[in-house]
């Protein structure tokens, strides 16, 4: 099976549902001439030219409401916006627009759009561009949210997220564009609401989605040669969400840890938390542990910002106490 | 003000149905009004009573069948304008399911898919770039449309606003952006909120054709929205009309309007604008004052249909709550 980037397995996904669809196109900021900031649009702009891979001004509530009304009428853009620390701008799009449409025209309107860009934190960006928004958009009814963390898993859930007729907000990661897999060929979907056994153990469920979730392999890596087998349940879908498989895997192993680079209050991390705890009580052998993101804002020192993010070491030390060791 | 209204250019047909829109809206308005003091509405209503030349002239301006329509929270007007049952309009103020939102879209949130009245929307100045997406989607399908998007003054200093005017210039698309100037966003005065006090010049920033436009002359509403269309249709140019006119009720039904003066409103609604279009039909033998009591009457028959409707309506089940949130 060939072995590519998820850079490449995202652009493979747009420029493969972009020749499927006429009426999908991909716009935002440095998309086009420029090939993509991050370069996940290189070529697609030579291939499709300026009508389908449109270069935006900087403006994200503008062009994000652009791509909305276009979803309104008929057609399923792609928006690209440069970051997710940009999208802020376009949030009254997101939240009170693409979201509700459907809602409060009472059923008329559907909007099908993908929202999609780097999320979460990088490298020496300090705090404006540095940052794990999931947790603003999981909270939104009307929005469905995927995360993956596999260039097979971006790119599979990419195309179904092009192809649902929702609005989707769709997470990649700027130091996770160069992590390699396997990606076959051939055409395949990933369908929304399942989360996927990355590593089956049964002494402790950790569950992660994006980015960390290579930090939890790691760890349990670091946890097996000392004899503690993990199972790690990578969400990919945040929003549904895949309560099966994360029921079955801690009734299984009866520990959970749950790892999420996002700040704790209110996140992805503290409700999948709380669904543990109530779905799972008498499952539980230990309390459910949280590794997140520190509830500060992301500094620049490089030993700082570092120490602001799930780690191997803390996630191994979370396990270390749901196992009572 | 004086205005000459030169009638001969135009049918009798087309006249009259002019006459009879913005009565129709008038009626509605003030009985909608009636039921909101009966606690039969709820929430934040909108009156459109004052400024009906300007939804009125511009829709009777373009083809419903290819072209769009986006306004504000404002929205009773346009959805009449657009061909929408006043029963159904009626209903959905009501939070009846027969309402064309099913109940769950309120005053605010008028929409008809069909009709091409792509909403309704509760945020100022946010709807804006939405029309601007619509032209895209027409211009992408190289079809012959036209979007006219409403916003009042309020919306004028809002990004989006400005936003959207410089991405319809760059990408040439064709929508026509229609501020009705009704001269207060909420409470304040315009001019004590903004630095110029002149809107259409601001299509000057984005090298888009801005002019002024009497709101209170549905004819001229009428042809500058014709001419913009055009341009729109033919060229791919966008324009930026300001509309002057003025709303004789408060911002919502709970705001009585205390930031304005008696005088100011008496001036205005000497220049009612379907006293101005009815006095010169009068005058030009077009509609004697039975002729247009009765279309008044008909208007008022109509407005009474729109609540018994509405009242005999049931409201949307429980399940509904749950309903329309994903396709």
């Amino acid at each position: 099976m060939p072995i590519i980037t998820y850079r490449e397995a995202v652009r493979d996904a747009i420029d493969e549902e972009m020749a499927r669809d006429d009426n999908v196109f991909l716009m935002g900021e440095e998309v086009a001439e420029y090939d993509g900031a991050y370069k996940v649009s290189q070529g697609l702009w030579d291939k499709y030219g300026s009508k389908r891979v449109i270069d935006t001004p900087i403006t994200e509530e503008g062009f994000t409401g652009v791509g909305i009304g276009a979803a309104m009428a008929g057609l399923r853009p792609v928006v690209e916006w440069m970051t997710f620390n940009f999208s802020l701008m376009a949030l009254d799009q997101v939240i009170n627009n693409a979201a509700k449409m459907l809602y409060m025209s009472g059923g008329q309107f559907k909007i099908p759009i993908v929202f999609r860009g780097p999320n979460g934190p990088a490298e020496y960006l300090a705090a404006q561009h540095s940052q794990a928004l999931q947790s603003l958009f999981v909270h939104i009814p009307g929005l469905k949210v995927v995360a993956p963390a596999t260039p097979y898993d971006a790119k599979g859930l990419l195309k179904t997220a092009i192809r649902d007729d929702n609005p989707i907000v769709f997470l990649e990661g700027e130091l996770m564009y160069s992590w390699k897999g396997e990606v076959p060929q051939e055409e395949y979907l990933i369908p929304f609401g399942k989360a996927d056994i990355k590593r089956e153990g049964s002494d402790v469920t950790i569950i992660t989605y994006s980015k960390p979730l290579k930090v939890c392999q790691e760890a349990a890596a670091e946890l097996e040669r000392i004899g503690i087998e993990a199972e790690i349940v990578d969400l990919r879908s945040l929003r549904p969400l895949d309560e099966k498989t994360i029921y079955e895997s801690v009734r299984k192993t009866n520990r959970c840890v749950i790892v999420d680079e996002a700040w704790p209050m209110a996140s992805v991390a503290s409700h999948v938390g709380w669904l543990v705890s109530r779905n799972c009580f008498d499952y539980l052998d230990a309390p459910v542990e949280l590794v997140t993101g520190e509830d500060v804002p992301m500094p620049y020192n490089h030993r700082l910002e570092l120490a602001a993010q799930p780690s191997v070491k803390k996630v191994v030390n979370a396990v270390k106490k749901v196992l009572y060791i | 003000m004086s205005r000459i209204f030169q009638l001969e250019k135009y049918n009798k047909e087309f006249l009259l149905g002019l006459l009879e829109e913005m009565v129709l809206m008038r009626r509605f308005e003030e009985k909608a009004g009636q039921m909101y003091g009966l606690q039969k509405i709820g929430g934040f209503c909108h009156l459109y009573i004052g400024q009906e030349a300007v939804a009125t002239g511009s829709i009777a301006a373009v083809d419903l069948t290819k072209d769009y329509v986006l306004t504000t929270y404002r929205d009773h007007g346009h959805a009449l304008s657009c061909g929408m049952d006043p029963g159904v309009l009626m209903a959905e103020l009501y939070g009846k399911v027969t309402g064309c939102s099913k109940g769950k879209g309120g005053s605010m949130h008028l929409f008809d898919k069909e009709k091409h009245m792509y909403g309704g929307h509760g945020i100022v100045g946010s709807h804006i770039p939405l029309a601007v997406g619509i032209a895209l989607k027409i211009k992408y399908k190289e079809e012959d449309g036209v979007v006219l998007c409403y916003f009042g003054d309020g919306a004028i200093h809002q990004g989006a606003f400005h936003e959207s005017l410089n991405m319809a210039k760059v990408w040439n698309l064709p929508v026509v952006f229609i501020c009705e100037n009704n001269q207060y966003g909420m409470g304040t005065n315009f001019e004590r909120v903004s630095s110029v006090h002149d809107f259409y010049i601001m299509g000057d920033s984005y090298g888009i054709p801005g002019k002024q436009v009497d709101g209170m002359n549905v004819l001229e509403v009428y042809e500058e929205t014709l001419e913009a269309a055009k341009r729109a249709r033919d060229k791919g140019i966008p324009s930026f009309l300001e509309v002057k006119t003025y709303r004789y009720k408060g911002h919502s039904m709970s705001d009585p309007g205390r930031y304005r003066t008696r005088e100011e409103l008496d001036e205005y609604r000497n220049q009612d604008p379907i006293t101005l279009l009815r006095d010169a039909m009068v005058e030009h033998n077009l509609i004697t004052e039975d002729e247009y009591k009765a279309i008044d009457q008909q208007a008022k028959i109509e407005s009474n249909r729109a609540v018994e409707f509405a009242e005999n309506s049931e409201e949307p089940d429980l399940a509904a709550l749950y309903e329309d949130i994903l396709v």
